[in-house]
């Protein structure tokens, strides 16, 4: 996602598209400025951005996972 | 001093001895590889591969490890072997053919793009202690299952085989803005089943 012209209030559908795209690719230093204006003031998308981080965490462990055995 | 490892070593060739704990590995290591090679001969061959390769190298097993974390690290090998091999696994069209996947991201947000109020997420416990609810791996295998199987292989492909975005994108004949969208719904899906499924049920009590 390109988020062209300056400093800009991000929706939260557009700041959980970059807490997405920043695990697999380095922000802009534009988009990592307005997604953390947009963080400091929404705890939801704070935690979405948590969350992701933690799936991709846990995925890595998936392969051992034992079905409660 | 060397006595503990032997004992190990006897633990795990006892394992091996068990058909139902073969059976048990083999059918966890085939949906494994199915799900990333979408095909059932393909993730035969590379389960069968990595068991014989597993007992070949038998001796090389230290028990640092679980014994099912070292098969499966040995059968991620032969995915990945697979995967490079394949030229293209499949198409834009199968990739994108799936509307009602943007559906339900949209339907997350209101009209300004702002969370709607029941579906703004909600907080989570550690890690550590979603890891150590028994059901956990069964719940997330199921949300998984729940995604619509080329974006559960996307997911895989990157986060579980940790392939590179751009050795993705090459395999799948995609730009890299397909694979962040891509990626985007498919975590933002699990995300919200994780959340729906699991952890929610636990808050439950108050």
């Amino acid at each position: 996602m390109v988020i062209e012209g300056g400093l800009l209030m991000l929706t939260c559908r557009q700041a959980t598209q970059l807490l997405s795209e920043r695990l697999d690719r380095p922000l802009l230093f534009l988009e990592q400025t307005n997604l953390q204006i947009h963080l400091l003031a929404c705890r939801s998308c704070r935690r979405y951005g948590k969350q992701v981080k933690t799936l991709s965490q846990l995925s890595k462990e998936f392969k051992n996972f034992d079905e409660g055995k | 001093m060397s006595a503990e490892p032997a004992n190990r070593d006897e633990g795990i060739l006892q394992q091996l001895q068990s058909p139902a704990f073969l059976i048990d590995l083999r059918q966890q290591m085939l949906k494994f590889a199915i799900l990333q090679l979408s095909s059932f001969q393909l993730a035969e061959d590379a389960v069968q591969e990595a068991l014989a390769s597993a007992y070949q190298h038998i001796d090389s097993f230290t028990g640092r490890a679980a014994f099912k974390t070292w098969v499966f690290a040995i059968l991620k090998n032969k995915i990945i072997d697979l995967i490079r091999q394949k030229s293209r696994l499949m198409t834009m069209s199968e990739l994108f053919n799936d509307e009602e996947s943007e559906l339900s991201i949209d339907a997350l947000f209101d009209a300004s793009g702002h969370w709607h109020k029941y579906e703004a997420p909600q907080a989570w416990p550690s890690p550590e202690e979603m890891l150590e609810q028994q059901d956990f791996w069964i719940i997330f295998n199921a949300c998984l299952n729940h995604l619509p199987a080329k974006y559960a292989q996307v997911f895989m492909l990157r986060e579980m085989i940790e392939l590179s975005s751009d050795e993705i994108c090459e395999k799948l004949g995609i730009t890299v803005t397909n694979l962040n969208v891509l990626m985007y719904r498919s975590r933002t899906r699990l995300r919200e089943c994780l959340e729906n499924k699991w952890l929610l049920k636990e808050d439950c009590s108050c």
